[in-house]
């Protein structure tokens, strides 16, 4: 855990191990995928802090804040990304917080750029590679770094 | 007379030994299989307001169809109502919205509950929902002994694979038992639980692991249910299975055939059955909707016709098939047609409904069965073990322990593993990947379902007898206290005051508190 509770600005390339949070946002309890990208992240040398089931954007915001995280995966496979993505990448700016949310699970292809537009770092589909999400997560984060 | 294309006579089945119909009923149910009765094609649907969906039974009873089958929306699976903050963009969304009585009476309005049956997929708040449909028929004039269908109620496979729960394991196994008490002496033509592992195997667990865990769970019902006083021979005839239709077409046949047989000889050695109606694993069988890819989705309608083939060869009492479009949002009416036509095509163009169990004496397919069987003994010496001789005390523990949600990840990662290193081929997806960029036409919900459905609720709200929602709350609460008495009367006084899901919920959890999952990976 970090000593403080403020975000420490850091690139892909840091020796350090990114530090990933990993959720899923109100009632939608399929956890299969989340549950799978998060063995990978941990086989690709990340720390995983897996918050599981029925998180709230404050919960996540919480849980960033105290981990000092460098990436938001959310998992959504109700249909309800168009609502809940915005709201979870406004909480993080309304936070302070430079971390970059990163969604996987069921979107339609029309919606991934309704995401992108609204600051979704990127999206993930169904039969996404490990490689394809590892390297979606780091490329996340270099461009946030780039970004700053 | 039952013949080929070519007409060649045929028997209704083949083979020396036993025979379909005979204990332990690995061979089939019932000596003439589909020839007396093909398997029902029970098609879910649920979308919108009660009022949407009640458009669509309607249509599907114009059409000759005899059973309805309700999806809910995911606040009412999760006994929340529309205006709860966790709801927002949900309401109407998966399934349908139901708040209160006055949706339940929408949503069947003008349809004889006493002619059709109807199939309910709601777990945690199943005793509630039971009681409004009771409420709904009963203020038509239909008496709750001439209603039939089948509530899901099986919410021990929450806490291990679908994690739609709301209390603690125990005091909702108690609903469970409540509304098997009481359908046992009330409501004779229902059936009170869907013991399913279909969720079990989306969720990424082994063909063998979908068969032992569910059964398991079927045997700790029946244990819980004769703790509670009941004679095993009354409600047992009344349980059904749910299970998932996979892609590997002779293991899901050889699961299909070792369900059947593992259930008519536990029931009837280590539980007593003597009706043979106990002892019978009749099942309900969904193609499996982890198997539909996002690439190339087309591609999906040839993987379901393959799953409904080995549900059918399985001997299925009943069938969903998946849409295509499933894998990239909720399916368009266009593939859910498809997907029933696909099941007609098997039943009416293929000749496998023709004769019962034939592959039955493959060498293979015998072994398969074998195989399936010593695989999910296995797993039932381990829940004998962790419950110390109960199966239902072995699957709260196992739930307790991590056991179910541990295994089923392990399962899921090896899966992805093998298909990310290539060692298992999904087309279009680690292998002949070109041409995949075919746009499908999506279905969208947009929000109005859920600016109306609020106002609905509100309405209800201030229309209702405050004080006579608040009295049947406190009583409600007072019988949740005594875990003796059978809550599902006080459940029917709550709804029919109207008050909402989630009050009855609330009012519930007060008593018996929230079950919170430890996240593990």
């Amino acid at each position: 855990m970090s000593e403080t509770s403020g975000h420490s600005p850091r690139s892909a390339d840091d020796p350090e191990p990114l530090r990933v949070v990993l959720a899923k946002l109100g009632f939608d309890g399929h956890d299969r995928g989340l549950k799978v990208v998060a063995r990978t992240l941990r086989d690709a040398g990340m720390e995983v802090i897996y918050l599981g089931l029925r998180q709230t954007t404050e919960s996540i915001i919480a849980a960033c804040e105290q981990e000092d995280a460098d990436v938001i995966g959310l998992s959504m496979h109700n249909a309800g990304h168009l609502t809940l993505a915005p709201r979870m990448v406004q909480a993080v700016d309304t936070a302070g917080l430079d971390v970059p949310v990163v969604i996987g699970g069921i979107v339609p292809a029309e919606d991934v750029n309704v995401l992108i537009e609204a600051g979704v770092a990127a999206v993930l589909g169904p039969g996404a590679s490990a490689e394809e999400v590892v390297a979606a997560v780091k490329a996340a984060v270099t461009r946030q770094s780039a970004a700053r | 007379m039952v013949e080929t294309m070519s007409g060649i006579p045929l028997d209704p089945s083949y083979g020396d030994g036993l025979q379909p119909g005979e204990y332990p009923y690995t061979r089939g149910l019932y000596p003439t299989g589909y020839r007396g009765k093909l398997w029902t094609m029970r098609m879910f649907a649920g979308f919108g307001t009660a009022t949407d969906t009640n458009a669509r039974f309607h249509a599907l009873l114009r059409a000759g169809g005899t059973g309805l089958s309700t999806a809910f929306d995911m606040p009412t699976l999760m006994g929340r109502d529309s205006d709860h903050e966790w709801s927002v963009g949900e309401v109407g969304r998966a399934g349908v919205a139901v708040d209160t009585l006055a949706d339940m009476e929408d949503l069947f309005a003008g349809i004889e509950l006493d002619k059709v049956t109807t199939s309910m997929t709601i777990n945690g708040p199943a005793a509630i929902l039971m009681a409004m449909y009771v409420a709904v028929a009963e203020k038509n004039g239909v008496g709750r002994v001439h209603l039939g269908g089948t509530i899901q109620n099986d919410i021990l496979k929450e806490y291990q694979a679908q994690k739609e729960y709301i209390f603690p394991p125990r005091p909702s196994v108690r609903l469970v038992t409540d509304l098997i008490r009481f359908t046992t002496a009330e409501m004779p033509r229902w059936h009170p639980v869907s013991i399913s592992g279909y969720h079990i195997r989306e969720a990424g667990s082994t063909a063998a692991q979908e068969l032992a865990f569910t059964l398991a769970n079927g045997f700790a019902y029946v244990e819980a249910a004769v703790a509670a006083g009941l004679n095993v021979d009354d409600f047992a005839p009344r349980l059904s299975f749910f299970f998932n239709a996979h892609s590997d077409f002779f293991e899901e046949i050889g699961k299909f055939r070792t369900a059947r047989r593992i259930w008519a000889t536990w029931m009837k050695d280590r539980y007593g059955a003597t009706n043979p109606k106990s002892q019978l694993c009749r099942f309900h069988t969904q193609t499996a909707g982890v198997s539909l890819t996002a690439q190339q989705p087309e591609n999906n309608i040839a993987r379901v016709a393959v799953q409904t083939l080995s549900a059918v060869l399985g001997g299925t009492q009943s069938l969903h098939t998946d849409s295509y479009d499933e894998a990239l949002a909720l399916p368009t009416e266009r593939a859910a047609r498809i997907a029933l036509r696909t099941q007609q095509i098997v039943a009416h163009e293929t000749g496998a409904a023709s004769v019962v169990d034939p592959l039955g004496g493959s060498h293979f397919v015998e072994w398969m069965t074998d195989e399936m069987e010593r695989q999910a003994n296995e797993i039932f010496d381990h829940i004998d073990q962790l419950g110390s001789g109960s199966m239902l005390e072995g699957v709260y523990a196992g739930i307790d322990d991590g056991y179910f949600v541990g295994e089923i990840a392990d399962a899921a990662y090896r899966f992805e593993r093998e298909v990310n290193a290539g060692r298992r081929i999904i087309v279009g997806v680690n292998e002949f990947t070109e041409n995949d960029d075919d746009e499908a036409n999506l279905l969208s919900i947009g929000h109005a379902t859920e600016e109306m459905q609020i106002k609905r609720l509100e309405q209800v709200r201030g229309d209702r007898d405050a004080d006579a929602v608040r009295a049947s709350l406190a009583a409600l609460i007072e019988v949740a206290t005594q875990p003796d008495v059978n809550l599902m009367p006080s459940i029917i006084d709550a709804v029919r005051t109207y008050a909402t899901e989630g009050e009855i919920v609330s009012a519930l959890e007060s008593v018996f508190g929230t079950y919170v999952e430890t996240a593990v990976v």
